[in-house]
């Protein structure tokens, strides 16, 4: 009988303890709010999953810093619950459930790539849980009548429509001839479809089409194709290895074209990897810290550069901008619904209209940011071969003239 | 479809020196798989990540302001050591199983490396660059990069080299002696557990040299190890065992083919169309996986 007492009390205090840990990861605790997040901090996106959560924990420290959220008459600092997805689709969708449903979490934060995102909305929906995501740029994810599921980054249609309108324009308004490559993968297909719009805008006209495999490495064929066809624009977009490896087959190639347009240039290094042969490349940007948004927080773009290279020791690409960005929207949605309350926040976000030093921020109702333009930067080296980029469209921010149509091989 | 390639004969030209050129390339990783299918029996899934990993290396030495074409030479060495060090630690231990077990291993030691190399060098997709410019032919309608054809010439060069190893060296008399029947050669004296180690061997170097020269040409990342995989794996099973010439020809054969297939199909279908190729090999050849397994230990 006895020992039958100590087992049940022994049982029992642990599950006292055991329900009292859990409940300390629930949404609100004390004075902390805590937020979850899958990120990739290891598989193929594990780069840029890093710079990821680099954004978001510069973000916290930086309310918590400043006086965190009130709500209600209350000071609440934030906290993230963070998982590694591995890069990987079903671990992303159930740790997301996991973070749900066993520690807790009332309100997410977006995982890295579309892909990813992708794979969370489902969850976070059926839960009802908000999430302000940073890094999925997809146009499907806007499509499917999402309620709980918000970007502060525009989608990836508008990533290099600006570019054909740019040509068109430097074609003094007559339309022109476009040679595109994207890779076949969700985000890609849509700056595809970007492209295409823009093209049927502008009455300009396709002449390849072509399409890049995940594992690619070799893209000659299609610069050949644009050899000969002598295309006004060529347009990439394939992840970091599609800018790579079209910045290098270009150059040995000796491939002319009057204007090169890609994705992902700042996440490719792209300068520092391939110097001078970089150089005019134009590249679709979310952010650039020369952009004079400004915010309480961090001030501007610069500051936050500064700021962000002193804790980190690099630049901050646009996807840490972004994510820092996805916690100023939190903080302010949970001040204006002044209450935890997951529908409240929900609308608070939905009604969100804001400036950070990332740029404006309004969702659409399919929850897209339709208030910041992407920019465009080119790539610009001096003599010496160090190169920096320039934002050279849209003009009102532009800090350097684009340079058009880019010189011939043979006369660099 | 898109016939674009046979309508300009330039383009045609091009499509095939690129392919030769890329061929040779994987003809050379394609050997280093042949001789150590042809001597222990196993054929390797690891083979491209060896290939990946050797590429690092080289482009280690790039970031360190080395020219990576020495890559060509450290590569192999450090390859080397690493290969025999996999054999005395996996391989020996499955290498008298059946083929299943030796493909599940290598397959094994495949993700491991994977992992290992995205854990080291990161996600990051990374190139060494060599500046050795560009070749134009015929008017330049045809260029051909420095890089490739300073790759294929150093295919080229390993090679002969070492066929004449084999040829000519002690060791290399011993592998083909263990090659052919091991355990003839082993009751006339030859050291088979130390021939199986230096095949293992050989072929992480011939895969590290493959390795430096992408890094030079193309690109690099961890998870690029796959296709080189299935590819020196179809060019072998078209070429049969210890066949060197048959080697260097399907090489040459399956780069001009993908070449002609990107212009044709688009790049999209290159590698599928690769594996399609292996498919209707195998149901043409009707390959036997299970052909008799010699090994002794």
């Amino acid at each position: 009988m006895r020992l039958n007492k100590i087992i049940l009390s022994f049982v029992s205090a642990l599950v006292i303890l055991f329900s009292t840990s859990v409940a300390s990861f629930a949404k609100v605790v004390g004075d902390k709010i805590i937020l979850g997040a899958a990120i990739s901090l290891t598989g193929k996106y594990s780069s840029n999953g890093v710079h990821t959560q680099n954004g978001y924990n510069m973000a916290v420290d930086r309310i918590n810093s400043m006086g965190g959220v009130k709500v209600g008459g209350k000071t609440y600092k934030f906290d993230i619950i963070y998982y590694d997805d591995e890069s990987n689709p079903k671990r992303a969708a159930q740790l997301a459930e996991r973070l749900i449903s066993q520690d807790g979490v009332e309100f997410m934060l977006g995982p890295y790539s579309s892909g990813l995102t992708k794979a969370i909305a489902p969850v976070t929906e059926k839960y009802g849980v908000p999430m302000v995501e940073a890094n999925g740029a997809s146009r499907s994810l806007f499509t499917k009548g999402y309620k709980y599921l918000f970007a502060v980054l525009a989608p990836a249609n508008l990533y290099l429509d600006v570019a054909i309108d740019l040509a068109v324009e430097k074609n003094n308004g007559k339309p022109v001839t476009v040679a595109m490559a994207f890779e076949q993968d969700a985000f890609s297909q849509d700056v595809r479809l970007g492209v295409l719009d823009a093209i049927k805008r502008t009455g300009s006209k396709k002449v390849i089409d072509d399409k890049l495999p995940k594992e690619l490495n070799d893209m000659a064929a299609t610069l050949v194709k644009v050899k000969q066809m002598k295309p006004d624009v060529l347009v990439v977009s394939g992840h970091t290895k599609g800018a790579l490896t079209a910045i290098r087959q270009i150059a040995e190639m000796k491939v002319d074209v009057p204007m090169l347009a890609m994705t992902h240039c700042d996440a490719a290094k792209l300068s520092k990897q391939h110097g001078k042969n970089s150089q005019y490349a134009l590249c679709a940007s979310q952010w650039h810290k020369t952009l004079t948004y400004k915010d309480n927080f961090f001030k501007d773009g610069m500051t936050y550069a500064a700021d962000f290279e002193k804790e980190f020791g690099y630049d901050p690409p646009y996807q840490s901008a972004e994510s820092s960005a996805a916690l100023l929207v939190f903080k302010d949605a949970f001040e204006r619904a002044n209450s935890f309350d997951q529908k409240k926040v929900r609308d608070a976000l939905a009604a969100t209209n804001m400036q950070t030093f990332y740029g404006n921020i309004k969702f659409a109702p399919g929850g897209q940011n339709v208030d910041k333009p992407m920019v465009l930067f080119q790539v610009m080296c001096d003599d010496s071969g160090k190169c920096e980029n320039k934002v050279v469209a849209p003009t009102k921010w532009a800090s350097a003239k684009l340079i058009h149509p880019v010189p011939k091989w043979s006369e660099r | 479809m898109d016939f674009m390639v046979f309508q300009y004969p330039m383009i045609t030209v091009q499509a095939c020196l690129d392919g030769i050129l890329l061929g040779i390339l994987f003809a050379l990783i394609a050997y280093g798989m042949a001789l150590q299918w042809g001597v222990m029996n196993i054929i390797n899934i690891a083979q491209g990540d060896l290939v990946i990993l050797g590429g690092y290396i080289a482009y280690f030495m790039y970031l360190y302001g080395i020219h990576p074409a020495w890559g060509v030479i450290v590569a192999p060495v450090i390859m080397y050591f690493l290969g025999v060090i996999i054999y005395k630690l996996v391989i020996n231990k499955v290498v008298d199983r059946d083929l299943f077990i030796s493909i599940l291993a290598t397959f094994g030691i495949s993700i491991l490396f994977m992992q290992l190399m995205n854990f080291a060098f990161g996600a990051d997709v990374v190139l060494a660059n060599s500046d050795y410019g560009t070749t134009m032919l015929f008017n330049n309608n045809v260029v051909l990069p420095n890089s490739k054809l300073f790759s294929a010439f150093i295919s080229i060069l390993f090679a002969i080299c070492l066929v004449i190893y084999m040829k000519k060296s002690k060791l290399g008399r011993a592998i083909r002696a263990t090659a052919q029947n091991a355990r003839a050669a082993k009751i006339l004296g030859v050291d088979t557990e130390k021939v199986y180690a230096a095949t293992f061997g050989i072929n992480a170097a011939l895969c590290g040299v493959a390795g430096a020269l992408i890094s030079i040409t193309f690109t690099i990342h961890p998870y690029m190890g796959l296709p080189y995989t299935i590819r020196s794996f179809m060019i072998v099973i078209v070429a049969g065992l210890g066949n060197l010439p048959g080697v260097a020809m399907s090489g040459m054969g399956l780069g001009v083919f993908e070449e002609f297939a990107d212009y044709i199909l688009g790049t999209e279908f290159r590698i599928g169309s690769v594996f399609l190729l292996l498919v209707l090999i195998l149901v043409y050849r009707r390959f036997k996986l299970s052909r008799k397994r010699e090994y002794l230990k």
